[in-house]
């Protein structure tokens, strides 16, 4: 008796690759964190695995000192504010096209799905061009305002996708209560959707955290720096000091590591937010 | 993630059309924020990267009418021409390299063997590191003094991966897999999960091998995840952009210099967002084109369904 799934029978080609491939994905990731460890005059002379001889935070305390902080206040600020709105603006507009039986809200729909096919860096010119004739050249706004409008319409989806599931007489039946649209919208239609709302909010969240493009073109003064620019400045500016430039890199991943270990379901989803079956 | 209300019939749904219940659907104006935005920040540089490619603009001054001025010398420049073909080896590389690989691996990981709980944890490590990150990580560790190649003393690994501009792209390449395989696994994780194990069984009642049943039964019901993933590749290729800056600007020479990057370099560097602007509308209207052609080979059903894949 040979039974497949649940193996009886080990399966050694998939065990073996699966073997090679932890160890691609995870020695880079060891790499980083030693290197971040160790003194700048170990990592000339130590094996680049081997586990520091003279641990030290240095590296740490080097990143925190060359105003790491301010980096990461406008990640946070920029992210937060961003997630916040696409939250508010698509969860509306997805209630709009699935409670509304209109041509109109239809077409919003279709249009909607359209933004989904356009790469947001191929427009990265004109974009730039409007954020300099509002003159919100080198403010956070020039991130948060774009960034908002590119995540609307995938945000859009997925809530609109999750929202038609919710039964039609939860709705007639608060409508009968007397309940108007505003309140239904927030008191039945957002504690529905909480799910699809944490997925969207991880999403979009992951997207902008990560950003380069945007902060890369729309901001120019360390004041306004996010994260990911800052690192590719630590780059330049440490360029002999490897331990600080992979400090600086464990740093801006920490809070998604932090968040990961709290909660990887919800973190899968959200990363896989948006692809179909 | 399960829907706590109703599951979804697979196939795609169809609304039920009835009478509008009590009173008037809600009013129009709940989609005036999410328009206004997406209409001015997103509609509005769409239909501005067109008028832009036919304009002269520095990025500072003045506009002026160009005509096709820039579109003739975009598209006659060798710049511009290797870029392009550098991103059509870049998008089909990528796809040969990860497509295998996450394939692979996302059955091997849909599979149940004890350990493939702890194994998935860390595979998707890598996921949790912005490309920027894992650019500068890699630029450390490809380092032909210091890097990895000091660990294992193997002399072929102490090659200047980034500075040489025949081995750069390879290597751009794999450091892109490596970013991207964890993803891609996950999407076919989920889709080979859901393949139901009665025909699995039924196949091994005929006394089906492990590779027949790869070949014959899981490769045919992925089909569809295998279309999306790739999709996802492909567009992804195409407007890569941050792990290829921070790694090599473009470098050795033009070597690594894809279209995104052309882009970048023509408007943010060269001060002609003319020039820029025209391989905008290149890529604008290919990654159209790829997501149309998805919508057209899977059926629209596919552009409808979201998160009954991963979980």
């Amino acid at each position: 008796m040979r039974l497949f799934r649940g193996g009886v029978r080990p399966n050694l080609i998939g065990g073996l690759f699966g073997w090679i491939w932890l160890a691609i994905a995870v020695v880079p990731i060891y790499y980083i964190i030693v290197t971040s460890l160790r003194t700048q005059a170990d990592y000339y002379v130590e094996n680049p695995l081997s586990v520091p001889t003279n641990p030290t935070l240095d590296a740490y305390i080097q990143v925190f000192a060359n105003d790491f902080w301010t980096y990461f206040l406008n990640s946070v600020i920029v992210t937060v504010a961003t997630v916040a709105a696409i939250l508010v603006v698509s969860f509306m507009a997805a209630y709009v096209i699935v409670r509304s039986r209109t041509a109109f809200s239809n077409r919003i729909f279709s249009l909607f799905l359209l933004g989904i096919a356009i790469p947001i860096q191929a427009t990265i010119v004109p974009v730039y061009y409007l954020i300099v004739q509002l003159g919100l050249y080198d403010t956070l706004w020039a991130l948060i305002l774009p960034s908002v409008a590119f995540a609307i319409p995938i945000s859009v989806l997925i809530l609109t996708n999750f929202l038609r599931d919710v039964p039609r007489e939860l709705f007639e039946s608060m409508k009968v209560d007397g309940a108007t649209d505003w309140q239904m919208l927030w008191r039945l239609a957002a504690p529905m959707c909480r799910p699809a709302l944490v997925t969207v909010a991880i999403y979009d969240a992951l997207n902008v955290w990560n950003g380069f493009l945007f902060p890369l073109v729309l901001t120019q003064s360390a004041d306004k720096r996010v994260l990911p620019l800052s690192l590719w400045n630590f780059q330049g500016a440490f360029s002999s000091n490897t331990p600080a430039i992979l400090a600086a890199v464990v740093l801006s991943a920490l809070p998604l590591i932090v968040a990961y270990a709290f909660g990887r379901r919800q973190m899968v989803a959200g990363l896989t937010a948006g692809v179909g079956k | 993630m399960t829907n706590p209300i109703a599951r979804r019939p697979a196939a795609g749904r169809v609304r039920k059309s009835g009478g509008r219940g009590v009173g008037a659907g809600p009013s129009a104006w709940y989609a005036a924020p999410a328009l206004v935005f997406f209409g001015f920040f997103a509609l509005v540089p769409l239909i501005g990267v067109f008028v832009l490619s036919f304009m002269n603009w520095d990025g500072l001054g003045e506009l002026s009418l160009a005509g096709a001025g820039n579109w003739t010398r975009m598209l006659g420049n060798a710049t511009t021409q290797h870029a392009i073909v550098l991103t059509l080896i870049m998008t089909v590389m990528c796809w040969v390299i990860q497509t295998p690989i996450s394939l692979l691996l996302g059955v091997f990981m849909a599979g149940q063997q004890r350990y493939r709980a702890v194994l998935a944890v860390l595979y998707f490590l890598p996921l949790l590191f912005s490309a920027t990150a894992v650019g500068i990580a890699f630029t450390a560790l490809l380092d032909p003094n210091f890097g990895m190649s000091r660990a294992f003393g193997l002399d072929f690994l102490s090659r200047d991966f980034l500075g040489n501009p025949s081995l750069a792209l390879p290597t751009i390449m794999v450091v892109i897999a490596w970013c991207f395989v964890p993803f891609h696994s996950l999407l076919y994780q989920g889709a080979a999960r859901q393949i139901p194990a009665s025909i699995y069984e039924a196949a091994m009642i005929d006394g089906a091998s492990r590779v027949q049943n790869f070949f014959y039964i899981t490769l045919p019901q992925l089909r569809n995840t295998i279309i999306t993933s790739s999709t996802l590749m492909i567009t992804g290729s195409l407007t890569y952009f941050d792990l290829i800056f921070v790694m090599t600007a473009g470098g050795p020479g033009n070597a690594t210099r894809v279209l995104p990057l052309d882009m970048y370099l023509t408007g943010f560097r060269s001060y002609n967002m003319g020039g820029a602007s025209v391989i905008g509308v290149i890529l604008v209207v290919v990654g159209l084109l790829i997501a149309w052609l998805l919508n057209h080979v899977s059926g629209s059903s596919k552009m409808e369904s979201d998160m009954e894949g991963a979980l």
